[in-house]
């Protein structure tokens, strides 16, 4: 529900954004739909049709498609965005988004938040293809992701995250994604860059590089073998999790290179998740 | 924090040194790869791969190192399984993985050996090495931080000295890098220790894309100096 609470009134005062949407959706029997669709402000959800070729549901018509659209520039330091999901038992939910988010330095140099809740319940299926999340010069930003899934849930997500718009030095990021199944860890990672972050630069981290992502594939088919170890590409690899899962992760000079590492990474799975 | 350490400090020393026979010096703690694939070629670029590691791989492994201390120390272990988990979930490479679950076997051998201690028989039949690091601390009096700061010490100069063997370097810069890191290692454990009472799942999670994905590339590749 909406939660007038977290609007706090002294960081209103300086034209900081808050905004809380959600997201639900259900499965009737033949056709999964959105049964709970609420935009905030600058989080606007809208019923969409296919952008492109998709992992797991490409061509399909009986699954609940959404896009994210940004209703406002931004976020801005100060900002404090929340989107919280449910994809309820047995549906299918692709959510996508309409473009590239953005993320601006504030006045003050606040840091902007963007917080996202997933539960994926029992038998439910949920297909994340989110577009690049481009940390601006002096963004000061987290994006906290968590997600939640049954055992027998299945996931395939996508992130990438650009240091910065063309030529540009990027600001302070931070983002982290941490996924449970059945309320055990499975996937945690943070990924800090920028003036404030020492050593991201290096070898170990991102050597010069300016675009990294992951794909997340989560199967529970998977229990008994999961998919080999494959480094793909000297800049690549597709890793399994320990767990029902796997990692593909790049990182690349630019967006373009890292869109191909990463799908060059999905498609060594094959079908289903090939796109 | 230098109070907490204080009492300590020959025990910490003999934790943290790269002769204790528990395996270290057959890994370069991802050098060797980064060193292959052209990303490190000279001080500069080793500088921040250390600095790097430090600050990611270094800082997970600090913060389970000091969480497990923490524990040991209040006899209770329970939650042990799930620090098994959240660690795995922190390690994406299935090859660091087993590095980790490698160095902590060799450790735990040692270290029964050393300082026989009834805690590392809870531990399982592979222990990721920051656990077992853990029980090793406290059975020696340490405290988390002291805890986090010997594993940090010990995979820092580890690599550090995999590089003389790696790449043409004076061994003096070398340790000048280590001298300059002092400070931040010194942070590094005292923040990992902050969170020594926190749940499993609170821990910091810092990613490190490139090891993950040089650890890969390594493990098949044929002529190789070290493990890891």
């Amino acid at each position: 529900m909406y939660d007038s609470s977290l609007r706090d009134p002294d960081k209103l005062a300086t034209g900081a954004m808050f905004a809380q949407a959600r997201l639900s959706t259900v499965f009737s029997g033949r056709s999964s739909h959105a049964d709970v669709l609420r935009s905030d402000g600058p989080l606007v959800l809208r019923k969409s049709n296919p952008k492109g070729a998709e992992p797991l549901t490409h061509r399909r018509t009986d699954i609940a498609r959404v896009a994210l659209a940004a209703g406002t520039a931004g976020p801005l330091g100060g900002d404090a965005y929340a989107l919280d999901v449910r994809v309820g038992q047995g549906s299918t939910l692709l959510l996508q988004e309409v473009s590239a988010m953005l993320v601006l330095p504030g006045v003050g140099g606040e840091q902007s938040r963007m917080t996202i809740t997933v539960n994926v319940e029992a038998g439910a299926t949920f297909v994340w293809w989110a577009e690049p999340i481009i940390a601006a010069h002096r963004c000061h930003h987290l994006h906290d992701v968590r997600i939640n899934l049954a055992a027998d849930a299945r996931l395939v997500l996508r992130e990438e995250m650009l240091l910065g718009r063309h030529g540009e030095e990027p600001g302070d990021f931070s983002s982290r994604l941490r996924i449970t199944r059945d309320n055990r860890a499975l996937y945690d990672q943070r990924l800090s860059f920028g003036p404030a972050t020492r050593g991201w630069d290096g070898a170990a981290v991102l050597s010069g590089n300016r675009a990294v992502g992951s794909v997340i594939v989560v199967n529970p088919d998977w229990s008994d073998t999961p998919p080999p170890a494959q480094p793909y590409d000297l800049s690549a690899v597709c890793a399994p999790l320990a767990g029902p899962g796997v990692a593909i992760s790049a990182v690349a000079p630019d967006s373009l290179a890292l869109r191909g590492l990463l799908h060059d990474g999905l498609n060594t799975l094959g079908a289903p998740w090939a796109i | 924090m230098l109070d907490r350490i204080a009492g300590q400090q020959a025990a910490l020393l003999l934790l943290a040194d790269g002769r204790l026979p528990a395996g270290g010096y057959a890994h370069s703690g991802g050098l060797e790869p980064a060193v292959r694939a052209r990303r490190v070629r000279d001080m500069a670029d080793l500088e921040a791969f250390l600095i790097g590691r430090a600050e990611t791989a270094g800082l997970v492994a600090a913060a389970f190192t000091a969480a497990v201390c923490a524990r040991a120390i209040q006899g209770d272990l329970s939650d042990l399984p799930e620090l098994e988990a959240e660690l795995d979930a922190r390690i994406p490479a299935p090859e660091l993985r087993k590095v980790s679950r490698d160095l902590g076997r060799q450790l735990r051998r040692a270290m029964q050996s050393i300082h026989p201690h009834e805690d590392f028989v809870q531990l399982g039949a592979a222990p990721h090495q920051p656990l077992v690091m853990g029980i090793a601390a406290a059975a020696l009096g340490l405290h988390p931080t002291a805890a986090a700061l010997a594993i940090l010490h010990e995979n820092n100069s580890g690599a550090a000295a995999a590089a003389a063997k790696l790449m043409p370097v004076d061994p003096f810069n070398v340790h000048a890098i280590l001298a300059r890191m002092t400070g931040r290692l010194d942070e590094l454990a005292a923040y990992a220790a902050s969170f020594a009472h926190e749940p499993a799942a609170d821990l910091p999670s810092p990613g490190s894309p490139l090891a993950d994905i040089a650890a890969e590339h390594h493990r098949r590749s044929d002529v190789r100096l070290f493990a890891s």
